[in-house]
């Protein structure tokens, strides 16, 4: 019989690897008997979901979020313009 | 065709912004971001004579950004305050499991239900959340997390690049995913419950 703090490793090892035959069933009849981990499961899928999320359009979602600052702004002119003039 | 390219202060002014936010995203540190930004302007500008102009500007200095990002996230992951190979972390004290399940292996208090992302989804407040929970993670399981889910590396390639096992991977990153579980369970449903949201 799976605890719970094997059940909830197996839940978290999921989205990293494919389960194995054994682990699978293992999980899924705890998951049946268990509702504190089917809520477990749901809210690893959760953060997992949103992430995905932000991942595919990060700039977008983090538009709110302070932009470069001036100095980096003028760092980065400064690097390119000898760059430039390299050439 | 010649293709009329943007002058270094146009890439700046109008894309600046984007393209750190878009590092910010994947580093979760400035300095590192800015970096990114800054290496991946001046390949731009060595490139100019490749971009085809087919794409969009921005997608094409994204398609540099992402390539600086690998790298610098490489270089981070080498330095070694980031892992500490004299104490395996594998071995440390968990206290995140300790606080979550009592002795018998079963959760202290009973998991509470989020609802869906969906329907309680605002992105940029649960951005906001995931960035301060990140904060309260060991430095090892947040960078080990935000490689695995943010950048999206297979485990394989995390494991090359950090020194560890896979299995060492599994655990960390079970540890990592019950912290921000038990941080987001005060944060998320808190704000949830006092209309924040």
């Amino acid at each position: 019989m799976l605890t719970c703090k094997d059940a909830s490793q197996l839940m978290s090892q999921s989205f990293d690897r494919r389960l194995g035959l054994m682990e699978r069933a293992g999980l899924r009849f705890h998951l049946v008997i268990c509702k504190s981990c089917q809520v477990a499961y749901r809210q690893f899928d959760f953060v997992h979901q949103l992430c995905q999320r932000i991942a595919a359009e990060p700039a977008d979602i983090t538009s709110m979020q302070p932009g470069l600052s001036a100095e980096a702004e003028e760092r980065i002119l400064i690097e390119l313009h000898r760059k430039q003039d390299e050439h | 065709m010649t293709v009329k390219l943007s002058s270094p202060e146009h890439w700046v002014a109008q894309h600046g912004n984007y393209l750190f936010r878009f590092a910010m995203v994947k580093l979760r540190d400035e300095h590192l971001a800015e970096d990114a930004v800054q290496e991946t302007l001046l390949a731009a500008l060595q490139g100019q004579k490749n971009f085809s102009g087919d794409a969009a500007e921005r997608t094409w200095l994204v398609g540099i950004l992402k390539h600086k990002i690998v790298d610098l996230i490489r270089k981070k992951v080498r330095e070694p305050t980031l892992v500490n190979v004299d104490e395996p972390l594998e071995f440390a004290h968990d206290e995140i499991s300790e606080a979550l399940f009592d002795e018998t292996g079963h959760w202290v208090t009973p998991c509470q239900d989020w609802g869906s992302p969906d329907k309680v989804l605002e992105q940029k407040r649960f951005w906001h959340i995931l960035n301060e929970c990140l904060k309260r993670l060991p430095p090892q399981l947040a960078m080990l997390y935000s490689l695995r889910e943010i950048s999206g590396m297979d485990t394989e390639s995390i494991c090359k690049d950090l020194n560890i096992s896979p299995t060492n991977s599994w655990v960390m990153l079970h540890r990592a995913r019950l912290g921000l579980k038990q941080c987001f369970e005060i944060h998320w449903l808190g704000d949830v419950r006092e209309g924040v949201i």
